[in-house]
């Protein structure tokens, strides 16, 4: 990520001398629960390191130096420390069925992190795609029915309830808001695949 | 009296002091009633026999770290005048879930009692406590002065219990409704206020997810002139907004509702011409589902912000930034961590008068997580906002180092509390545990007051806290130590502990019966998940009999396991009104 080399500046700067197995671009190896792992039914998963996925709970993987007893891999109660409010606030519908909750999330292939957006503070497709482009630092390009994004290298796709991968423009805004579950910003060929079969 | 009090004066002896002839208890009460802080009083009370009485009948505000430390009764005996009762209920871990529904903590029998022996109570602060809606009607028509209300993570009541406070209270200058586990039935509460009603200086009913009716919103607050805090909910919005602000300008703290309504230009003309007459607003919260490119309408009102809670508002880092430039003199900050790094980058460059710092997680349980905020923020804020005292601050990572580094930035920290959110994750750059870290904070932060632990964490941790966090009072720890000897540190070494909570640590009873004197000068204890015994707490109660010892068992546990233990200092005895899921030993 681009904030990342400035960051070190602060820092010891240990990660420069440091020797370690690492996909070439990822930040923290070690890092037990770094990940984006881009779920697609329908395509072939994007370049985005597929690094062990731990739960938000108490399992160690890896370099864990703890002498923990086997962890469970069910959440554990009342962590992190977060108010039931708080957690009912944000998460709020999230127990009505996946995905149509409040926070959105947007994964950009090659990120190593994902990123997450309320949909509601949107009212059209270009104001998301002009927050999307801010967020990644990139640009999007036209949007046209026939060929789907030209101009760049990057797609703005999208899954919905039905699980199906659809190009971000393709059905009515307030159609889009109701039934996407995440979003997902191909980049390369892949994308223009999709583009075309449509 | 100038006489006496040239003799008072003049007097070698000191046992003149505890003579009653030589000085009139009038001038003792109105002296002592120029004290505030409990703790001053509380040091008075303790001189001697006049000043005891003295005090207490000067005394108009009680404060009760634990409710069940003391009866109401005792309370209402020793302090016949007072006015303002704050109270503290259930256990800190009770917001997360680890306390047993009905645990108590419950505010009727204090009603009962103060509806008695002190019929002019005007002010009720509650946190953690539970209350029900016919305990507020009893309050609401049993208290013909009362005046405050404030609840903060409270449960047990509905809207319907805020009805009966507007309806009844006539002198009602203060209603608060923080984050309260409330049953919302709807907004008509709100019409409950008569329409003669012009007392109401404060309003924070932001909490509550049903709609008001806004006419009836805007009635009050433009008939109440005094009104200084305004924290509405999110089903105000931003159309609707304006229409409050214009009528109180003289507002110091507001929360808006909902921030993302589409708006015409007019409308936003509107919205941010209400701002730039809010010369007086100091505190800001609320921007639900903030829409990032309306913040521009109360920059103007930002100039004199000392603290603004974004805590709901899922800024992006550049988002933050850009507001951040208009808050100049901003002392507290609440943020989510869709900030990140850069956004707290922009912090530290913004806000050089920063004291206190919040980051919370938008998404705690995910999967896949998101970025949040790292090692590399906390630094950042570290190096420019050197008054910094006060932070909490959740994350995925964090290092050894850069601890070290901010605490060197900052070492006036009197309240650090960082929770890397995977439990035992050691050092992300070395693999080490994390005891460094907070070895660092309590050798640097000679005042701190309260800490909180996170990362994988040996003994050593704990021996360095017991070796130097010498002012230390309250202390959370989880998932965190190797063996007993870690607990037994930190109750032996830390002479002004009062809260010490711990969870799913590898401490029993060795640990626990090491601070058997100890608990008597602290408020409370708390173990859950650790390896304390049935016997050991068993053995804790009968040699401590002024400590309640009190033991909560999950379903499906051993028997001999005491899965949660809570012990507490009591002169009111055992309580009466456990639920059976909680066995006072």
């Amino acid at each position: 990520m681009e904030n990342k080399s400035m960051s070190y500046e602060y820092d010891l700067n240990l990660k420069a001398t440091e020797l370690r197995l690492a996909l070439p671009g990822s930040d923290e190896p070690d890092e037990k629960q770094s990940v984006t792992c881009v779920r697609s039914n329908k395509r072939a998963s994007s370049e985005i390191s597929e690094e062990s996925k731990s739960s938000s709970s108490v399992t160690i993987a890896g370099n864990g130096d703890s002498d923990a007893p086997p962890p469970a891999k069910a959440q554990v109660v009342g962590w992190p420390p977060i108010r039931s409010y708080r957690k009912n606030c944000l998460q709020g519908n999230k127990n009505e069925g996946e995905g149509v909750g409040r926070f959105m999330k947007v994964s950009m292939d090659g990120a190593p992190y994902l990123r997450k957006i309320d949909l509601r503070v949107y009212n059209s497709y270009s104001e998301l795609l002009n927050a999307l482009e801010n967020m990644f630092k990139l640009t999007i390009g036209a949007y046209s029915e026939r060929v789907g994004y030209h101009g760049s290298d990057y797609t703005p796709t999208y899954e919905d309830k039905d699980g199906d991968w659809m190009l971000v423009g393709d059905v009515p805004w307030e159609m889009f808001i109701s039934s996407c579950k995440r979003l997902r910003i191909m980049k390369g060929s892949e994308a223009r695949g999709l583009g075309c079969s449509l | 009296m100038e006489s006496e009090l040239k003799r008072f004066r003049n007097s070698p002896n000191s046992e003149e002091l505890t003579r009653r002839s030589s000085f009139p208890d009038e001038v003792i009460e109105r002296v002592l009633s120029l004290f505030k802080s409990h703790k001053d009083r509380s040091a008075v009370s303790l001189v001697c026999k006049d000043w005891y009485n003295a005090e207490r009948w000067s005394r108009t505000h009680v404060f009760i770290g634990n409710c069940y430390s003391v009866s109401p009764e005792i309370v209402a005996r020793r302090f016949p005048n007072i006015r303002s009762v704050t109270l503290k209920g259930k256990p800190r871990f009770s917001d997360f879930n680890l306390v047993p529904l009905n645990w108590g903590a419950d505010i009727h029998a204090w009603l009962v009692v103060f509806a008695d022996e002190c019929p002019f109570l005007e002010e009720l602060r509650l946190k953690r406590m539970t209350i029900s809606d016919e305990s507020l009607e009893f309050l609401s028509v049993s208290f013909p002065n009362f005046k405050s209300l404030s609840l903060l993570s409270c449960d047990g009541f509905s809207t319907n219990g805020l009805s009966a406070i507007a309806t009844h209270c006539k002198n009602l200058i203060e209603l608060d409704i923080q984050e309260n586990g409330i049953d919302d039935r709807g907004g008509s509460w709100l019409s409950c206020f008569p329409e003669s009603f012009t007392l109401l200086e404060v309003l924070n009913f932001a909490n509550l997810t049903s709609d008001i009716n806004f006419d009836v919103l805007e009635r009050l607050v433009s008939r109440c002139k005094s009104l200084r805090v305004l924290k509405v909910n999110q089903s105000i919005s931003l159309e609707q907004l304006p229409r409050l602000l214009v009528h109180a300008p003289q507002l110091t703290e507001l929360g808006t509702g909902s921030f993302s309504q589409q708006l015409t230009f007019p409308q936003y003309e509107e919205l941010e011409s209400a701002f730039s007459s809010c010369n007086n607003i100091h505190t800001l919260s609320g921007l639900w589902d903030v829409k990032a490119i309306y913040l521009p309408a109360l920059y103007s009102a930002c100039t004199n912000l000392t603290f603004l809670n974004l805590s709901y508002a899922a800024l992006q880092g550049g988002e933050l930034a850009k507001l951040l430039r208009h808050c100049p003199r901003l002392q507290r900050l609440w943020v989510m961590d869709t900030v990140e790094d850069k956004g707290l980058e922009a912090v530290g460059l913004n806000c050089p008068l920063l004291e206190e710092l919040r980051v919370f997680p938008l998404d705690p349980y995910d999967e896949e997580i998101a970025h949040g905020v790292t090692e590399a923020g906390f630094i950042a804020v570290s190096c420019f906002c050197p008054r910094l005292h006060y932070v909490l601050y959740f994350c995925r990572q964090m290092t050894n180092a850069a601890v070290a580094t901010v605490v060197q930035n900052c070492p006036n920290f009197t309240h650090f509390r960082l929770c890397i959110m995977n439990p035992r994750q050691p050092d992300c750059t070395t693999g080490e545990p994390m005891d460094e870290a907070f070895g660092a904070v309590v050798k640097t932060c000679t005042k701190l007051q309260r800490l909180s632990v996170s990362g994988l964490l040996t003994d050593l941790t704990f021996e360095y806290i017991g070796k130097y966090a010498k002012n230390l009072e309250t202390l959370s720890v989880a998932f965190a130590g190797s063996s007993d000897w870690g607990m037994q540190c930190v109750l032996e070494g830390c002479p002004k502990l009062r809260k010490l909570e711990i969870r799913d640590c590898p401490f029993g009873n060795k640990a626990l019966l090491s601070g058997l004197e100890k608990y008597e000068s602290m408020r409370s204890l708390w173990m859950s998940a650790c390896n304390v015994t049935m016997n050991g707490c068993r053995l804790l109660a009968r040699v401590m009999p002024r400590l309640n010892v009190e033991v909560m068992k999950e379903d499906g546990s051993d028997d001999s396991q005491a899965d949660k233990v809570y012990v507490y200092r009591s002169v009111a005895g055992p309580r009466r009104d456990a639920p059976p899921s909680v066995q006072t030993l």
